[in-house]
């Protein structure tokens, strides 16, 4: 493989991790501090994508899309918070994937019936759709490049407010011991709320980010929603931190594997053979990968709970 | 209580529902025809993995979100061996039975390190990766699956085609199945699972190695999912990725929860008003899940116990009014 | 005679929190230690260490000459080390005899067996019926174990201990949440049981302990302050200052 095509491939996964960044961070922090395993949120994502969609459609303007996607996303998110989620937090774990399940069941349901199940797009604002000069012969797309920076902006901004604020605080002690938060006599249904909001509208912003590269049909989310899973299995529930490297990492595994696998089936495989083997082994990667941290480290990468 | 008593636990209703299922192939000669005989071996199906899932949730309290994968893995496993001209139906199962206990084996020793929403997570990541392995088979289908212009011979005769003996099989297998499995449930073996349930650390303590004890029963309950996938192959003469998503691994948690975990019936019984419900649903209604979805969340929210555990409740009122008037 | 358990230079710290220091004990067949200790004196970790739910940082535990330091809590167990929870944790779903029957099947061939129905296993029941019988439990066998009283409960784990035939016996504050007279018919239990199976006792009841003990060992901040018959523990102006002191004034 020649350096600009691993350049390629190396930008590939960072935008790809990024967006798992975006997914998994609310995730994490959702069941880090409330101990809720949301299977929905993978839906607040698909939300975020078909709502840049429509308000496009509406303003005529991405931006405009935007502007409009995500706070009509984090009200979404706040509702069903509201209406169901908010019912399943002192449940066990069996019961919450069985709600969250048939949240899923309705909302990819409903999407279908409002938008028609085939794929939508949106097309890039023209300042976006220009590509980007990086050395000579490596043409990148600068709206990657741009959803790379706002991903890692995201993700700077979020680790600055868990470190350093007040709700940042709360959050850290209620995913390291949830008991003292209650005990410090903080309202802890307005903190899951805030969690739970917050989380729904990054979901959202990633679904609206990649809505343009993407395509956007019902159940986008669900798998999207399992290599989320992987990620903050990976990173250590509960936290930001572990969620990012591993987002990062899981987005390159697979980005780089899928290029990688089938060529090195060759070194030890004939063509066909390699062929054959390769496209399924690089699918399974991010699973093998997870395996392999989780054989090492029970507890993911960065424990928030439990940890000295 | 041991073994559960009541009617969600008596041998007799699994019994009654076994041999109603027997009459299917008759009614169907009046109604419903092959349309109805091919619904209720699918059911039938589901009700072999459903049944095996409830070993993990019911008995070892081990909520597997991956259990679909095992059943597309048998029905991959027979898929591939027609396609690749092995038609010997026994030897098909072995191979289906050595595919989905390694599989098990290994996934399950490293899902079982872990406890909780871990573990929910990681048998859906392990799921999700066979689905995807299934999808990136070009030369079988890929994510399209691929059609199994013939099927297996059982001794030399068509007792696993569609059209022949195979709702028998299924109904025979179903049988052993549900029989084994209740057996099971009261076996040492079972209850050694039950307690873990309740207090791992204690029984650790008593010198039982819990690790073991559930990793053998990630395996039995993965190998009785893929012979399901093996009958299901054979039922709808196809096989796609669609079989081991993990939206399919939550209708049999569906099927488990809603017909009553850990008891002798409520899988068998789940996974029969499931694929009633579905096929009711969707006859009426195409959209069927805008309504099926927020049935499933006001059950989890206000109805718990399940159906074997309805019914227990509607015989005991039963019995206390016939008691009462005598 | 030698020993039946044997610690030696066990120590454990948390971080910076020194929870065990060098503890050195034995445990002598057909005797009662008991450890004693002001509460976070690192009683329930050093116990929790010989029954292997915490690893050492450093030092041996051996049983029956045996070193069982890296032994899993369930290997401990087959080896025979018995143990008894601060918190009763009997299966509350089963019965009591189910419960019994449960320990002992740890100790009888295997239990793998995934066929015949346990409940009708005759010479596992026998063996649990015995042991609820030692016990003066016989006539609440068919009760769930949820439904007992707290003296019944700790009956029961008792049982649970002993139908594995332990070779030593860890109990963990058996007095805790008894009532007077509940905890006077344990200790005259524990006193002819201690003739079989010897025990290593933690307790807060000073009159069990004084009771039962035929040694007695005082942790304090993790290390062992004084060590010997009960008459000249609480003679030792030490001890007495450490933990006895508070009892008695």
């Amino acid at each position: 493989m020649s350096t600009t095509l691993l350049l390629i491939q190396l930008l590939n996964g960072l935008q790809f991790g990024v967006l798992l960044f975006l997914i998994a961070a609310g995730l994490t922090l959702v069941f880090g501090v409330m101990g809720f395993i949301n299977l929905a949120h993978g839906v607040q994502y698909m939300i975020g994508a078909y709502l840049t969609v429509a308000f496009a459609e509406l303003t005529g303007n991405f931006f405009g899309a935007l502007a409009l996607a995500l706070p009509t996303a984090l009200l979404l998110g706040l509702a069903l918070e509201f209406l169901i989620f908010r019912h399943l937090y002192d449940r066990d774990h069996l019961d919450q994937v069985l709600a969250t399940f048939g949240v899923i069941l309705f909302v990819n349901e409903a999407v279908k019936v409002i938008w028609g199940p085939s794929p939508l797009i949106v097309e890039l604002p023209e300042a976006l759709s220009a590509t980007f000069q990086i050395t000579e012969g490596l043409l990148y797309p600068v709206y990657r490049i741009v959803l790379i920076g706002v991903g890692l902006v995201v993700a700077a901004i979020l680790w600055l407010v868990v470190q350093r604020t007040r709700v940042g605080m709360l959050i850290r002690a209620g995913a390291t011991n949830p008991e003292i938060v209650s005990a410090l006599g903080v309202d802890i249904r307005r903190l899951f709320t805030i969690v739970f909001g917050f989380g729904a509208m990054l979901a959202g912003f990633a679904g609206a980010l990649a809505a343009p590269i993407f395509s956007v049909e019902p159940n986008m989310g669900d798998d999207l929603l399992i290599v989320a899973f992987v990620v903050i299995i990976i990173g250590g529930i509960g936290s930001i931190r572990g969620a990012f490297i591993a987002a990062v990492l899981v987005g390159l595994v697979d980005t780089l594997g899928r290029s990688v696998v089938t060529d090195a089936m060759r070194l030890v495989f004939d063509a066909s053979a390699a062929n054959q083997i390769g496209p399924a082994l690089a699918s399974m990667l991010v699973y093998v990968f997870m395996a392999g941290v989780l054989f090492f480290r029970p507890t993911g990468l960065f424990p928030a709970r439990g940890s000295a | 209580m041991e073994g559960g008593k009541g009617a969600g636990g008596s041998a007799a209703l699994g019994f009654g529902l076994l041999v109603a299922l027997a009459l299917v192939p008759l009614l169907s000669q009046v109604w419903g025809g092959t349309y109805l005989t091919s619904l209720v071996m699918q059911a039938m199906i589901l009700a072999i993995a459903a049944i095996a899932l409830d070993i993990l949730i019911g008995h070892a309290g081990l909520v597997s979100f991956g259990h679909a994968a095992f059943v597309g893995l048998g029905a991959y496993v027979t898929g591939i061996a027609i396609t690749e001209g092995l038609t010997d139906g026994m030897a098909i199962l072995a191979l289906v039975v050595l595919a989905s206990a390694a599989f098990a084996a290994v996934t399950g020793a490293i899902s079982l390190r872990t406890s909780g929403v871990y573990f929910i997570m990681i048998t859906l990541a392990f799921g999700q990766m066979l689905f995807f392995a299934f999808g990136a088979l070009a030369q079988y289908g890929g994510d399209d699956g691929m059609t199994l212009w013939e099927t297996s011979t059982l001794f030399g005769t068509d007792a696993l085609q569609a059209g022949g003996g195979l709702f028998w099989v299924v109904l025979a297998t179903l049988a052993l199945v549900w029989g084994f499995v209740g057996r099971l449930a009261v076996s040492r073996f079972g209850r050694v699972l039950r307690a873990a349930k309740e207090a791992p650390v204690r029984v650790a303590c008593m010198g039982f190695s819990v690790f073991r004890f559930r990793l053998v029963a990630y395996v039995v309950a993965g190998v009785i999912a893929g012979v399901a996938g093996f009958l299901l192959a054979h039922q709808a003469e196809f096989v796609s990725p669609a079989a081991a998503a993990w939206q399919r691994s939550g209708d049999l948690i569906i099927m488990v929860v809603l017909g009553g975990m850990g008891t002798r019936n409520g899988p068998l019984l789940g996974a029969l008003v499931f694929l009633g419900v579905e096929v009711t649903l969707s006859h009426l209604l195409e959209a069927w899940r805008l309504v099926f979805g927020p049935l499933l969340i006001l059950v989890v929210l206000f109805a718990r116990g399940g159906l074997a555990g309805g019914l227990d409740w509607a015989v005991d009122r039963w019995r206390t009014r016939v008691q009462a008037r005598a | 005679m030698s020993a039946v358990l044997e610690i030696s230079g066990l120590a454990k710290r948390f971080g910076s929190l020194v929870v065990t220091e060098d503890v050195s004990l034995t445990l002598e067949p057909r005797e009662c230690h008991a450890l004693i200790g002001p509460n976070g004196a690192g009683k329930t970790t050093l116990m929790q260490q010989v029954s292997g739910l915490l690893a050492p940082d450093a030092g041996t535990i051996r049983l029956d000459g045996r070193d069982i330091t890296e032994a899993s809590v369930a290997e401990r167990a087959r080896a025979g080390l018995g143990r008894c929870f601060q918190i009763s944790a009997v299966i509350p779903e089963f019965s009591a005899l189910e419960n019994v029957a449960l320990a002992a099947q740890a100790h009888d061939g295997t239990s793998f067996r995934f066929f015949s129905a346990a409940a009708e296993d005759e010479a596992l029941n026998a063996r649990a019926m015995a042991a609820l019988d030692l016990l003066e439990l016989a006539d609440r066998a068919a009760v769930r174990a949820g439904a007992l009283s707290h003296g019944e409960r700790r009956l029961l784990e008792l049982a649970m201990a002993l139908v594995g035939e332990p070779h030593a016996l860890l109990l963990d504050e058996p007095m805790a949440g008894l009532g007077r007279a509940e905890s006077l018919a344990l200790t005259e239990t524990l006193a002819e049981l201690k003739t079989e199976v010897p025990l290593l006792l933690v307790e807060h009841d000073m009159e069990a302990v004084f009771a039962l003990a035929d040694r007695v060992s005082v942790l304090v901040y993790g290390r062992v302050l004084a060590s010997g018959p009960p008459d000249s523990v609480r003679a030792d102006p030490q001890a007495r200052a450490a933990y006895l002191g508070e009892d008695v004034a």
